[in-house]
């Protein structure tokens, strides 16, 4: 500091010094102009009523743009969670991206656990509409893993040609993929893999490092289709979570690559069970028993999953708050897809499609992603049964429709149990 | 990018070791400068206006390196960059501009009486002429980390300055959030539309925040001299024509920049400037002048001679393709413009393109005739 000082000292005769303001955050400030006198005053920076740094949201169609009001903005603007996270980073991925050809995008994310409290004033409306009607301030969230509860749940690999369950995991304590720094990033990998190392039986597995794989590792990796990419979609990078790619960044799966863990893509942790065929019962099972036992061995190192009876699991994306999970199968549903009254059943069984690349994609052929449309509010049990009760439903009418008989609607299923 | 917990003190939590990114893939100028004690002592300052290291390294941390051209990876959120982190920017400036130190002054020179020559390229060959640079509005943070409402104000001073023009200079703003299908659909005829960037590059660096917030373009009704707000820069200003009449393309330049730092200055405002960086823009390559000035030129036989990189370096020139930075040529037409921006002043680098491409065009017709050019090669400059 005092060294860089003194060569600005020797090289501009003409120079105003502005005194040092406090120690060690601000540092010293200089102007020049053409004219050779001194400007003074360190610029900081300018500060704009709330108005007017409003976002223009006319345009956009995401959940955080229908609640987010002048109002509401203005009210939090100037809060900040104890970690430093503002309300401009949360919404930032919604005002830089309007809508989304397929769905309503929610348009908001959380820096950090803090962020759903400190900014409920947001947080609430946008959780309640995505989440059809789930209000934070009065209900509570159900949490069962489980899995002896299932019911059925293996389906004719006839019809489903492969079922999986996926969720995902935050460290309490330490900040979300929006806000980390690299050094918290860092340490979320290595409290995961940590705890990872720990599994045993057939859930005794390894973990890649993105910045460390080998060639044939990678290769490997992609033919297994378990790699993931440095997020492509400006819905995750305008939130920032793409930073310093690929540092911190890995997958682990078990010898078996049935149990798959990755760590710091959109959230801590996102944990996968699959497998091909349609025992989704199975794939279940592995998903708790794995989940639990990841609890278990980071709770022996004094860390903890952030959850609340409130949310629930606590994810990056309000949308996967609760259980952040979605099960799915991907089956095939040559006539039933035809049908004009394919999207009202699913509608009415909750259960929602996509192609067979995941979210924003369309099918192929007619093979469709089925999963479970709720996170929050019901328990993974409650989801996993709903997803099984629908599939057979769905099956079963493309039966009947191979058979040439009618199908029915089916009653739209209560939404919270 | 104004993001995360490396914005703020957080990071303090952690040493410096553990909050080090990791550069061992990378090959930009920030790589090669940044080391782990620089990071150290840098790491817990902040601009007045709350810019840190992190948010200046962020572009060149996400992006390791580029096919064509050894980037800067780093950028400027306001004036006091440049300043706050000098350990890390003056030898990045110093290795991007051939040597630039850190006791080095910069001239300006916008008087462009000073340029000699420059309105006769052969327009046989010459097919057109470009003059652009950047101007930042003193006060303001730059596009990396300005804030809605800063944004919007540098937008509604700049039209309000770009009003007032008149002449050959009276033109029209396009604010990109309002304009018309029709009025888009004649700004892309017209080559003048930017588009939201793509570049990753630009993005991991935070400029496209909020797209098209307060972001426009203004032309004057000749569609000569170009003003992009809000964009890489506060304002990037581009006088161009079809042809080979650099002399009048660079008269404008200069008499259009002149005249609107002065309407600025009528209302309080003054671009960023200083004696050693000269103009102060978000990216240190365009730092000094900011300038790029360059001609779209057919060169289809000198392009293909195995000397022409080295002629075009001894006349302190760089060739693109024709759509800019970024892009391979097509049909032998090359983008021609000064290698240079800081160290040498806007008349000295118009000259050097005047010159160079003259020498260029005349290499090309011996060429054509089947002559050699082995007498016709210049000294480095």
């Amino acid at each position: 500091m005092a060294s860089s000082f003194a060569r600005v000292l020797s090289s501009k005769r003409k120079v105003g010094i502005l005194s040092l303001v406090g120690a060690g955050s601000l540092t010293v400030g200089f102007f020049l102009n053409r004219e050779q006198h001194v400007k003074a005053g360190a610029h900081v920076r300018r500060i704009y009523p709330p108005s007017a740094e409003y976002p223009d949201l006319r345009k956009h169609n995401n959940c955080m743009a229908s609640h987010l009001t002048p109002a509401v903005y203005a009210k939090l603007s100037d809060k900040t969670t104890p970690n430093g996270y503002t309300l401009d980073e949360a919404i930032q991925t919604g005002v830089d991206n309007p809508g989304h050809p397929f769905i309503k995008t929610v348009g908001m994310v959380a820096g950090d656990e803090e962020s759903y409290e400190v900014f409920a004033d947001i947080f609430n409306p946008v959780i309640k509409e995505r989440h059809n009607g789930y209000d934070p301030c009065t209900m509570k969230h159900p949490t069962d893993l489980d899995a002896s509860k299932i019911r059925g749940g293996q389906f004719h690999e006839k019809y489903v040609l492969s079922s999986r369950v996926r969720t995902g995991r935050s460290i309490r304590g330490l900040s979300l993929p929006p806000a980390c720094t690299r050094a918290e990033r860092r340490e979320v990998e290595r409290v995961v893999i940590d705890a990872l190392a720990g599994l045993k039986g057939d859930l005794a597995g390894k973990y890649f490092s993105l910045t460390l794989m080998t060639e044939q590792e990678q290769q490997q990796l992609i033919d297994d289709h378990f790699l993931f990419d440095k997020p492509v979609s400006p819905l995750l990078t305008c939130a920032g979570m793409a930073r310093d790619w690929p540092d911190a960044r890995g997958i682990w799966h078990n010898n078996e690559k049935t149990f798959l863990v990755w760590v710091n893509e959109e959230d801590h942790t996102r944990v996968i069970s699959m497998e091909k065929g349609g025992n989704m019962k199975r794939v279940f099972e592995r998903f708790c028993k794995g989940l639990l036992e990841v609890e278990r061995l980071i709770q022996e190192k004094g860390w903890e999953f952030m959850w609340n009876e409130r949310l629930g699991y606590i994810l990056t994306c309000p949308s996967n708050l609760g259980t952040g999970l979605r099960a799915g199968v991907h089956v095939t549903l040559p006539r039933l897809s035809k049908d004009p009254r394919f999207p009202k059943i699913l509608d009415n069984l909750r259960l929602q499609k996509r192609g067979t690349g995941g979210v924003d994609t369309a099918a192929v052929g007619n093979t469709f992603d089925i999963s479970n449309l709720d996170r929050l509010g019901q328990s993974e049990v409650q989801l996993v049964q709903t997803v099984i009760d629908g599939v057979n439903y769905l099956i079963e009418c493309e039966k009947k429709l191979e058979r040439g008989q009618d199908i029915k609607i089916p009653a739209p299923i209560s939404q919270f149990k | 990018m104004p993001f995360g917990n490396t914005h703020n003190q957080l990071k303090m939590n952690y040493t410096a070791e553990q909050e080090f990114p990791d550069l061992s893939q990378h090959n930009n100028h920030m790589a090669k400068v940044l080391t782990l004690e620089m990071y150290a002592n840098l790491r817990d300052k902040q601009t007045p206006s709350g810019f840190t290291v992190d948010d200046v390294i962020q572009t060149g941390v996400d992006n390791p390196g580029h096919p064509f051209i050894m980037t800067v990876g780093c950028v400027a959120g306001d004036e006091e960059t440049y300043e706050v982190f000098k350990d890390l920017l003056d030898p990045v400036i110093e290795d991007r501009h051939g040597g630039y130190k850190p006791t080095d002054k910069h001239k300006t020179d916008l008087n462009p009486d000073n340029l000699q020559g420059g309105d006769d390229l052969d327009p046989n060959y010459v097919l057109s002429s470009r003059v652009r640079t950047g101007r930042s509005i003193r006060g303001f943070c730059l596009p990396p980390h300005c804030s809605r409402g800063e944004r919007r104000a540098i937008e509604g001073l700049s039209v309000e300055a770009l009003g007032a023009l008149d002449g050959d200079l009276k033109g029209k703003y396009y604010a990109l959030k309002d304009m018309t299908e029709e009025e888009q659909q004649q700004l892309i005829d017209d080559h003048f539309l930017f588009d939201k960037p793509v570049s990753p590059l630009l993005l991991a660096s935070g400029m496209a925040r909020d797209w098209p917030d307060a972001r426009g373009i203004w032309h004057n009704d000749n569609k000569t001299f170009l003003v992009w707000v809000n964009e890489e820069d506060h304002l990037r200003v581009i006088s161009m024509q079809k042809g080979g009449n650099m002399k009048e393309v660079f008269n404008r330049f200069c008499t259009g920049l002149t005249k609107i730092e002065e309407l600025f200055k009528e209302k309080g405002h003054e671009f960023m400037w200083n004696e050693h960086l000269g103009y102060v823009l978000t990216c240190p390559s365009n730092l000094g002048t900011g300038m790029r000035g360059g001609v779209h030129v057919k060169l289809p036989n000198l392009s293909k001679h195995e000397k022409f990189g080295e002629i075009l370096k001894r006349l302190r020139l760089q060739k693109r393709g024709t759509g800019g930075v970024d892009t391979a040529a097509v049909g032998g037409v090359f983008d021609i413009s000064n290698a240079d921006r800081l160290g040498f002043s806007e008349v000295e680098l118009v000259q050097m393109v005047v010159d160079g491409v003259k020498l260029l065009v005349e290499m090309e017709k011996h060429l054509e005739a089947g002559q050699s050019i082995d007498d016709l090669m210049p000294e480095q400059k």
